[in-house]
């Protein structure tokens, strides 16, 4: 292999490294440790200067019992346990809304799509947090929402929406819905009409062509979609923070707890860790998925 | 004893008392403001081999949707078996189409994508695997049946296709230029394994095809369209010799039009006339099927072999001309000589290679003599 090509293929992984592999390593490293009240609030910290018996003593100091505590307080794994929950079920969610909008717009003429997918995309213009604030002015009790639906007679009392879980999977589903339109959308718009055309003329019926060829064809883009939105939505901080009151758990708020309430660096970042190892597995089936697609297709 | 071999003479379509399998009635499809059919009137046989042919856009793909029932005619009426299918939709009718583009369910086997229509009339499961492999011995797919589309041939991708329109034993089976993403040299072998499948099954196929060659080969009748219309409808023999047009003539293998004035020949054969095409040229000396008016203005039309170059004008032929060759394309077998006589008219006119090349009695600038028969040519009037 000549230089060039290994300076090419050199550029992503020494990205990863600057930007994962190495702030990961201080996070473990910091989950090992143990707090203190110093600047920065842990210990053992490293110092080079005492050279290879300093990195042994350094070394010794290292244990695992942020971890061990992790198990003991069941704080911890109800919060992993309801976020998972959360972002299954809004991702579920997100599937069921963003289907038939992919759908409708892999059926629309060829001169609509681009409008379409800019609308798609054009919630991105303003800033997330200020979408989310603005969610906080509908769904609250005296919010549009509510006040529309008092309007329109279907309701007597207020809904209280606003500070529940009910909330977080409105706030996650509205934030993440382009993330699961846009991969659907790919796959529906690549495939081919006739292949439809082609089961009715066997004799099925439309929604039968729909269940037996539309539906598994998009199948790659609905995998996609699912991950863009669960792998996120697992770590959410910002929606259950705004929209979830403290009676919503999320691991996300808890790590923010410990890191900027408690000042716990090392119980924080064991948390983090272990969401990783949580996320690691959704993200290698994703990279699965992928790779299963490219060859299919190639 | 010796004893005759029986000749079945199969043409349907010249008995008066034969029912047509599918009847087409002054069929007009409009797209917007653009007709894409325009009043056509079409009847094709059970067990007939008839194909479409005519340039790319010129409607044939808007003609099958519209007998597989995926277009509705804007006018006109389309009957199957006697029934009026306008109000019958696609995946009722007993009407298979092969895509153009195969359309074969990229997530489905081989094996799968055949049973598929059998399924969906939950046909009972031996009965289903029977026929599958039925239908995978007849296109010679054992051995794929669990691949995926992906992972064969496109001629292999082709016979899966087939396979798949022909499993639920249509009455009519609609193949939408079935060879066109073929090479040349499996484009022969396979027209020739649709006809004898065609044979075997005895369905009534419909090929769209712009390849004359491919249509004159497999079909038992030739419909000839240009923008929407048809231009004829006879056999591929017919088509060939007795072209009903200009443009049919012209789309059909090679042809020389000679644009002249008739006059009716006193005291000739029936028919006799003479067509006066250029200064100094003798007239040519043909045949009307219908009758012209003095001086009509008529449009000779002759096939290339219907003509010999000789040094000398051959008496026993009624018509000749003077001319030098301008060019010569050797073929092997036969050669083409480009002749232009003395009023500019080009002629082509093929001879075989009886001799080896360097033999050839002809060469570029030498002068010679065209001669043909009464009865070579046809006289047209569009
Ligand atoms: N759905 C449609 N809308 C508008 N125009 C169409 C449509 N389908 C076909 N056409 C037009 O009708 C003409 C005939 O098309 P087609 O039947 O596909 O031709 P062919 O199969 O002979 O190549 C073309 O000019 C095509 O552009
Ligand atoms: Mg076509």
């Amino acid at each position: 292999m000549n230089l060039r090509r290994l300076l090419l293929i050199s550029v992503p992984y020494l990205w990863l490294t600057a930007l994962f592999l190495v702030p990961f390593l201080i996070v473990v490293k910091i989950s090992l440790s143990t707090t203190a009240i110093a600047i920065p609030p842990y210990t053992p910290t490293l110092d080079l200067a005492q050279g290879w018996a300093g990195f042994k003593d350094f070394l010794s100091q290292l244990s695992f019992d942020n971890f061990t505590f992790l198990t003991q307080d069941d704080l911890y794994w109800k919060a992993y346990l309801s976020s998972l929950q959360i972002a299954a079920l809004s991702t579920l969610f997100t599937l069921i809304v963003a289907y038939p909008i992919a759908y409708g717009m892999a059926r629309a003429p060829d001169e609509w799509r681009p409008t379409l997918l800019m609308l798609i995309i054009l919630p991105f213009w303003t800033s997330f947090l200020i979408r989310v604030y603005a969610w906080m002015g509908i769904l609250s009790d005296e919010g549009l929402l509510n006040q529309f639906l008092l309007w329109l007679g279907v309701i007597s009392s207020p809904l209280h929406i606003m500070n529940t879980s009910k909330a977080v999977y409105i706030g996650i589903v509205y934030t993440y819905l382009p993330f699961m339109i846009l991969p659907i959308y790919a796959a529906l718009d690549k495939m081919d009409d006739s292949l439809n055309e082609a089961a009715v003329d066997l004799g099925a019926s439309r929604l039968s062509a729909f269940w037996l060829v539309t539906l598994p064809m998009s199948r790659p883009g609905v995998i996609a979609g699912c991950f863009l939105v669960f792998i996120p939505a697992l770590g959410e901080y910002v929606i259950p923070q705004l929209l979830g009151g403290s009676k919503t758990l999320m691991i996300g708020k808890v790590l923010w707890d410990e890191f900027f309430s408690n000042r716990d660096w090392p119980v924080a970042s064991a948390v983090a860790v272990v969401l990783l190892v949580i996320l690691i597995v959704p993200i290698v089936l994703f990279q699965r998925n992928q790779q299963k697609q490219q060859e299919a297709e190639s | 004893m010796a004893q005759v071999k029986p000749q079945i003479v199969f043409d349907p379509w010249n008995d008066p008392k034969a029912k047509p399998l599918i009847q087409c009635r002054s069929i007009t499809k409009r797209f917007g403001d653009f007709t894409a059919i325009d009043t056509i009137d079409l009847n094709i046989y059970e067990k007939e081999f008839f194909a479409l042919l005519g340039p790319s856009g010129c409607g044939k793909t808007t003609l099958m949707r519209m007998l597989a029932g995926f277009e509705t005619p804007t006018e006109g009426k389309i009957t199957i078996d006697g029934q009026d299918v306008a109000q019958v939709p696609p995946n009722k009718r007993a009407v298979n189409m092969m895509f153009q583009s195969y359309a074969l369910f990229p997530h489905l086997s081989v094996w799968e994508n055949i049973a598929f229509g059998l399924k969906r009339e939950h046909a009972p499961k031996e009965r289903i695997e029977e026929r599958v492999a039925e239908m995978l011995r007849l296109t010679r797919l054992e051995k794929f049946a669990r691949r995926k589309p992906h992972q064969i041939s496109g001629g292999q991708r082709q016979r899966v296709a087939l396979a798949r329109s022909l499993a639920k034993a249509p009455k009519l089976l609609l193949l939408d230029e079935p060879l066109g993403a073929l090479d040349k040299k499996l484009r022969q072998d396979t027209q020739f394994e649709l006809m004898d499948i065609q044979e075997r099954t005895g369905t009534t196929f419909v090929i769209v095809t712009h390849d004359q060659e491919e249509a004159m080969t497999v079909a038992s009748r030739v419909a000839v369209m240009n923008a929407g219309e048809i231009m004829q409808i006879a056999t591929p023999a017919d088509i060939y010799e007795q072209p009903n047009s200009v443009y049919v003539a012209d789309f059909i293998g090679d042809v020389n039009i000679i644009e002249g004035n008739a006059s009716p020949v006193s005291g000739g054969p029936e028919g006799a006339i003479s067509i006066a095409y250029g200064e100094g040229q003798d007239p040519v000396q043909a045949i009307a099927t219908s009758p012209v008016t003095e001086g009509a203005k008529v449009f000779y039309a002759i096939r290339p072999e219907k003509i010999t170059v000789s040094h000398q004008p051959d008496p026993d032929r009624a018509n000749h001309a003077f001319g030098k060759i301008i060019d010569i394309a050797y073929l092997g077998n036969i050669s083409t000589y480009r002749v232009q006589l003395a009023n500019g008219q080009l002629i082509s006119a093929t001879m075989t290679n009886a001799r080896r090349l360097e033999r050839r009695a002809f060469t570029w600038e030498d002068e010679v003599w065209l001669s043909w028969t009464r009865t070579a040519g046809v006289v047209l009037t569009k």
